[in-house]
């Protein structure tokens, strides 16, 4: 089925949502109202006869059609992050349970270390009070034998921001109070459950309306991450394929990096005193825990835009019809798009794994695409796409612009270090006066939406930033006229 | 008020094209041409193969770094005096 086999995905859960991904694409650009067609899609990808992990292939079709009507359907609940609850398999809710392992032994270190005494011996085997348990786990690591097994549901495990619960039918619920749409929840549940709501449809249509961009430009902006992606071809190839879609230009959101880093160095320089500490703003899944979690502490939060907003709005100054397509590893950019003080800046966000199944949808085979460049921005934007860049960017500029401020980065890599920090600044004692957060383990290179999440990605990353012409942030953007475009948040207007 | 519009999409970039806006820049400045000229940038002129693009009065030229001089004292010193 398709040009890419199904090694190429890290999983059989990212290949099905491919796979829906594809198809829609595929029936769309030949002309069909997708809608009207589900069945088709439904049987097209599972064939059957027998079912692959349901129970039936009806159920998987079911999923399957559930799937598709979330990217052909207007967003729900105002969050990209949903449920699918046909395909929630209602995994264990009792996360920690006593196993045929348990000998029944005389030491007891179960009972014995647990806290609130939940533990008792029944018939010579452990027995664990579900309404007694706290999930401290010591019962788990006490035992001699491993007897006692740690089934946390992997969305609950995976949700560093407590959004997740369970319902009376064992199906698990999004709290949207409380979620920050990094997408760690998609991409850790073994069923695929939970889905990032996919606007390739909407893209789709904003191509074939601008009518070869004569109408209006469709610029691509991808995100530095890239660079680990689709690495079966070269980077060159990859912004051919890009522009194959139909997009005027591509460009690499690695220059908004360079933009921010200037601007974040400065406003360091300038508010630092007053505000004792300040974070990066550049990932919007951190800022949206800081903004749900510790709204008093949003004075500290960089006043910066987004890399991908700098860049949008940068092209906007030059071309005042432009439309503009984020591509990036990220599902909570899908959110920040339409955050009240950045609305119209970009047009829609699409993945890399949407990106993935548009190219497959077109035929576009990267490596037989001719190479083209890019290049705009300096190593130090590039490296945005991982832990540790953006501080070091920002120090960077810190010395190019001469300003010398004395910057003290502490890095969150992951929402759980983001957790950590938030609540050591919440009670006053931080030793580091700059926080870079980053709610993906890694950096967006780890992002929910990557295609792929090794360790040679942080290699990947650095290779692309040391082809840049430019060599800091501060000589990619010297030829801009930075004084004339809006680079500051208002995240009061979203309150 | 005359736009001069320097790409600095990826193949202009490559070949310089921020060397020609500051040069441009230099040139405006030293002639006294600041309230006549404005040197912007722009993403992709749409004519690659012909890099530097320089739109100037809806055509675009090409231009080098070695030639900014020779294009700013032949095309454009003429339509601003």
């Amino acid at each position: 089925m398709g040009m890419y086999s199904k090694s190429k995905f890290e999983s059989n859960v990212q290949y099905t949502k491919y796979l829906v991904n594809k198809e829609l694409a595929r029936r769309f650009i030949a002309g069909e109202n997708v809608s009207e067609h589900l069945d088709d899609i439904e049987k097209t990808i599972i064939p059957g006869p027998k079912p692959i992990t349901r129970c039936c292939i009806y159920k998987e079709r079911h999923i399957i059609g559930e799937r598709a009507k979330i990217v052909i359907e207007p967003l729900k609940d105002n969050n990209v992050i949903q449920i699918l609850r046909t395909a929630c398999d209602e995994c264990p809710v009792d996360r920690f349970v006593v196993t045929e392992a348990c000998r029944g032994c005389l030491a007891h270190k179960c009972q014995e270390v647990c806290p609130r005494g939940a533990i008792s011996v029944v018939g010579q085997r452990a027995y664990i009070n579900q309404e007694m348990c706290i999930e401290c786990g010591k019962c788990h690591d006490a035992c001699p034998f491993n007897a006692i097994s740690d089934v946390q549901r992997p969305c609950l495990r995976s949700c560093n921001a407590k959004a997740i619960y369970i319902d009376d039918e064992k199906k698990a619920f999004i709290d949207y109070d409380k979620c920050v749409s990094c997408g760690s929840c998609v991409y850790q549940c073994p069923f695929g459950a939970i889905v990032d709501k996919s606007f390739i449809l909407d893209i789709l249509q904003l191509i074939k309306d601008s009518e070869g961009n004569t109408k209006y430009k469709v610029y691509a902006i991808v995100a530095p991450s890239i660079s680990s992606q689709f690495t079966e071809a070269k980077i060159e190839q990859v912004i051919t394929g890009i522009r194959k879609i139909g997009f005027a230009e591509c460009l690499e959101v690695a220059l908004g990096a360079d933009i921010v880093s200037c601007h974040e160095a400065r406003e360091f320089a300038d508010t630092i005193e007053e505000r004792k500490w300040m974070t990066t703003s550049c990932c919007p899944a951190f800022v949206k825990y800081i903004e749900k979690n510790y709204p008093e502490l949003m004075s500290h939060v960089s006043g910066t835009v987004s890399p991908m907003i700098a860049l949008a709005r940068i092209i906007r100054q030059m071309d005042d019809n432009a439309r503009i397509v984020f591509i990036g590893p990220c599902t909570a950019k899908k959110m920040e798009i339409n955050e009240a003080d950045l609305k119209g800046d970009v047009d829609y966000v699409m993945t890399f794994e949407e990106l993935r199944s548009i190219l497959d949808a077109m035929e576009i085979d990267l490596t037989k695409c001719e190479e083209s460049v890019l290049d705009n921005a300096s190593y130090f934007g590039r490296i945005f796409a991982r832990s540790g860049g953006v501080s070091t960017a920002v120090m960077q500029a810190n010395k190019d612009l001469g300003i010398n401020a004395n910057m003290k980065p502490i890095k969150c890599d992951g929402l759980s270090e983001v957790v950590k920090t938030m609540k050591v600044a919440s009670f006053g004692r931080l030793t580091a006066n700059m926080i870079e957060g980053m709610a993906c383990k890694c950096g967006c290179i780890g992002g929910a939406a990557s295609l792929s999440h090794g360790p040679k990605d942080v290699t990947e990353v650095d290779k692309y930033g040391k082809l840049s012409k430019e060599e800091t942030s501060v000589q990619a953007v010297r030829v801009f006229d930075l004084e004339s475009v809006n680079l500051e948040r208002n995240y009061n207007i979203n309150k | 008020m005359k736009d001069i519009q320097v790409c600095i999409g990826s193949v202009c970039h490559l070949k310089n094209s921020y060397d020609i806006i500051n040069r441009l820049n230099e040139l405006v400045n030293s002639n006294g041409y600041n309230d006549k000229l404005k040197v912007k940038a722009a993403f992709c002129l749409g004519n690659c193969e012909g890099a530097v693009c320089v739109k100037f009065d809806d055509v675009i030229y090409t231009v080098l770094p070695e030639t900014t001089d020779k294009f700013f004292d032949e095309t454009i010193r003429s339509k601003v005096d």
